[in-house]
């Protein structure tokens, strides 16, 4: 615990989206970064969002388990975040076994100090595990969303 | 096992530490400890080189080029995309177990250093990954060999000792006596003041020792080769030499052909739940039967029939001028140190000492006394050769010379087997020739010989000791002269890789200490 916290929490309620609609990954992907434009965590909304697509044109994000995991190292990112959607229909991110259902968008500025690098390959890391997506997935609202992410990813 | 793993992504953010769990978690699952060097934006958190040092193997699930890959050289490695890890880490886990018992090593490393990593994890091996297949054949044997040595050395002394003894607790016969001892005597009532089972004990040990010669040859030639699974393979092929009775060379044939099956079966690409049991079950068992199955079918009855066949053109040859049949039990004495050519010069005197009412200087004798004093040249030649010109030996060859002397002494032939398996095409040939000279000339000195072993400890039933003496020392010289002739021609990669080892550890040494690996 000695790392002080970083003054702006990763995601907050208002960073998270209960039930998107499904589609495709670059509209749902559009709808979270929305999201991180209305909380001012980013600057530019399409900026951000080519960015994400050249990184998700590098090599698809969708992982096993049905989540996907669009993100960006972007300028136009003022403070590291997490923006989380829930898509009950499903989307495809590329994933072998089928659509994701939870979507992690990571927006990450590119010169970010390294206490926020740290809590973002602390939230990677807790990505991996099914509990912690089963316990999202199943989050009633999107405080207990915020505060689950929050709880997981302080630095330990 | 112990992994060192390297992630990293194009982001730096995202799966450069969703590989890293992953990895991780899947490790601890399948009991192994990995430990991972995250490349990522967070800053690289650098792997302790004790870790890497102390791994068997490693993990590439890295998109950009690895930093430093050198640290890790010479460790069986698998590298896949950080994709992969991600999405299958059980199965990047097997992958890297698998390579680390296949033993398929990436990058460079000197021989010191990767003998230095691999310390932690088993048996020290003399292989270096990226030698030349002439020189991994070399390592395999010196690796069969240099575990081998001990055992020659522990048991032939013993047997010696036990002769010695022998002498003194009966009478001049003792060497003879001690061996129709049987070993139950001094299982059911040691006696600790009789000098009598005292030599019968160390006979016995020595014995045992004896037994696991070939054995630990040939399995350790095969782990060399393929690891921990052609351990059993190399073993039991190894045993199934001496039944029937192939001898070191059919030792060497059992060690390459159980390490290599085991390693080409440690390379087939099986399903993920059979993978788990391939190197405790699958490989273990399919090599070990088919080593097995080529050494009592295929290899076991040509020799015999060649046995069979050596000994009655033996016997023809009985009435035929002596001084040529001398020197040619001799040859075959010193052909295969106790293979199969050995035993039927042996067994043919022997079976010769059994005949009833025998003169004191009847032939049955004087073959005896050739036999014997030809089995006394190699390993004293090779004693003799250490000593005289000590720089064409390897350490591991000058130490086992200084234990040849009594070996070769006691009539132990098996003495000069470390010698000859590390060089055949030079020690045998010369053991050949001076063996063959002692067998002539013992012959053309009536020596004669009334017991059918114990060397120099039977002198008192040597008839003519002093002319039987002078006729090993004069085969021993000639031994000792080509083989030191022959091994002064041409290359001597054994001692030539010694050497560049030695030196490239001397240029180590006053700089690097356990770090020496990552060289």
């Amino acid at each position: 615990m000695s790392n002080p916290a970083p003054s702006a929490p990763l995601i907050t309620p208002g960073l998270v989206a209960l039930d998107l609609a499904g589609g495709d990954r670059d509209a749902v992907t559009r709808s979270l970064i929305d999201l991180l434009l209305a909380e001012g965590r980013i600057t530019d909304a399409d900026g951000f969002h080519a960015d994400v697509r050249a990184r998700e044109a590098q090599m698809a994000t969708g992982m096993p388990g049905g989540v996907g995991l669009p993100h960006a190292r972007s300028a136009h990112v003022t403070v590291p975040s997490l923006a989380v959607g829930r898509v009950p229909a499903g989307v495809d991110f590329g994933a072998p076994d089928g659509d994701a259902t939870l979507v992690f968008l990571i927006a990450a500025p590119t010169e970010g100090d390294s206490d926020h690098l740290k809590i973002l390959a602390s939230l990677a890391r807790r990505l991996v595990h099914e509990s912690f997506r089963d316990s999202l997935r199943t989050a009633p609202d999107a405080t207990t969303v915020a505060e689950i992410v929050t709880r997981e990813v302080a630095p330990r | 096992m112990k992994f060192v793993a390297v992630t990293s992504c194009p982001t730096g953010i995202a799966h450069t530490y969703m590989a890293a769990e992953a990895l991780e978690q899947a490790g601890r699952a399948a009991g192994h400890e990995v430990t991972v060097e995250t490349q990522g934006s967070a800053g690289a958190d650098t792997i302790d080189p004790q870790a890497i040092a102390d791994a068997d193997g490693v993990i590439f699930a890295a998109d950009l080029e690895v930093k430093d890959k050198s640290r890790f050289s010479g460790k069986p490695t698998v590298d896949v995309g950080v994709k992969k890890a991600v999405h299958d880490a059980p199965g990047v886990i097997a992958q890297a177990v698998a390579a680390v018992e296949a033993g398929v090593p990436a990058g460079a490393a000197a021989t010191a250093a990767a003998t230095a990593s691999q310390a932690p994890a088993g048996p020290a091996t003399k292989v270096d990954a990226n030698a030349s297949v002439g020189n991994r054949v070399r390592q395999w044997l010196m690796t069969g060999i240099s575990y081998m040595i001990p055992f020659v050395a522990a048991g032939g002394i013993l047997i010696a000792l036990s002769f010695m003894l022998a002498q003194v607790a009966w009478d001049e016969e003792g060497a003879v006596e001690v061996t129709k001892v049987p070993v139950e005597t001094i299982i059911e009532g040691f006696d600790l003041t009789s000098l009598q089972h005292w030599s019968v004990l160390l006979l016995a040990i020595g014995g045992v020792a004896f037994g696991f010669l070939v054995a630990v040859l040939a399995g350790f030639i095969a782990y060399a080769i393929a690891d921990r699974p052609g351990l059993v393979p190399g073993f039991v092929g190894g045993a199934i030499a001496v039944t029937v009775g192939a001898g070191f060379l059919g030792g060497l044939v059992a060690g390459f052909i159980g390490g290599l099956l085991a390693l080409w079966i440690s390379r087939w690409k099986v399903p993920r739940g059979v993978r788990g049991i391939m190197p405790v079950v699958v490989i273990p068992l399919l090599s070990t039967f088919v080593t097995g199955l080529l050494m009592f079918v295929v290899l076991g009855r040509p020799l015999a029939a060649l046995m069979d066949g050596l000994t009655d053109w033996l016997s023809s040859l009985s009435g035929s001028n002596l001084v040529l049949l001398g020197a040619l039990l001799g040859l075959m004495m010193g052909f295969d140190l106790g293979g199969p050519v050995n035993k039927v010069a042996y067994t043919f005197a022997v079976t010769g000492l059994a005949t009833e009412g025998l003169a004191s200087d009847a032939t049955q004798y004087r073959i005896m006394a050739a036999v014997m004093a030809a089995g006394m040249v190699a390993p004293l030649a090779m004693a003799l050769a250490t000593v005289v010109r000590s720089k064409l030996f390897t350490r591991a060859e000058r130490e086992n010379g200084k234990a040849a002397w009594l070996l070769g002494a006691s009539f132990i032939s098996e003495g000069a087997i470390p010698f000859a398996a590390v060089d055949p095409l030079r020690v045998l040939p010369a053991s050949m020739v001076g063996s063959a000279v002692t067998g002539g000339l013992v012959m053309a000195f009536d020596s004669t010989l009334r017991a059918p072993h114990g060397g120099i400890w039977v002198a008192p039933l040597i008839g003519n000791p002093v002319l039987f003496v002078l006729a090993v020392i004069i085969g021993t010289v000639v031994t000792a002269a080509v083989v030191i002739g022959l091994k002064s021609i041409g290359s001597n990669s054994a001692v030539d890789a010694e050497r560049a080892a030695d030196a490239a550890a001397a240029d180590q040494t006053p700089t690097t200490t356990t770090t020496a690996v990552a060289g």
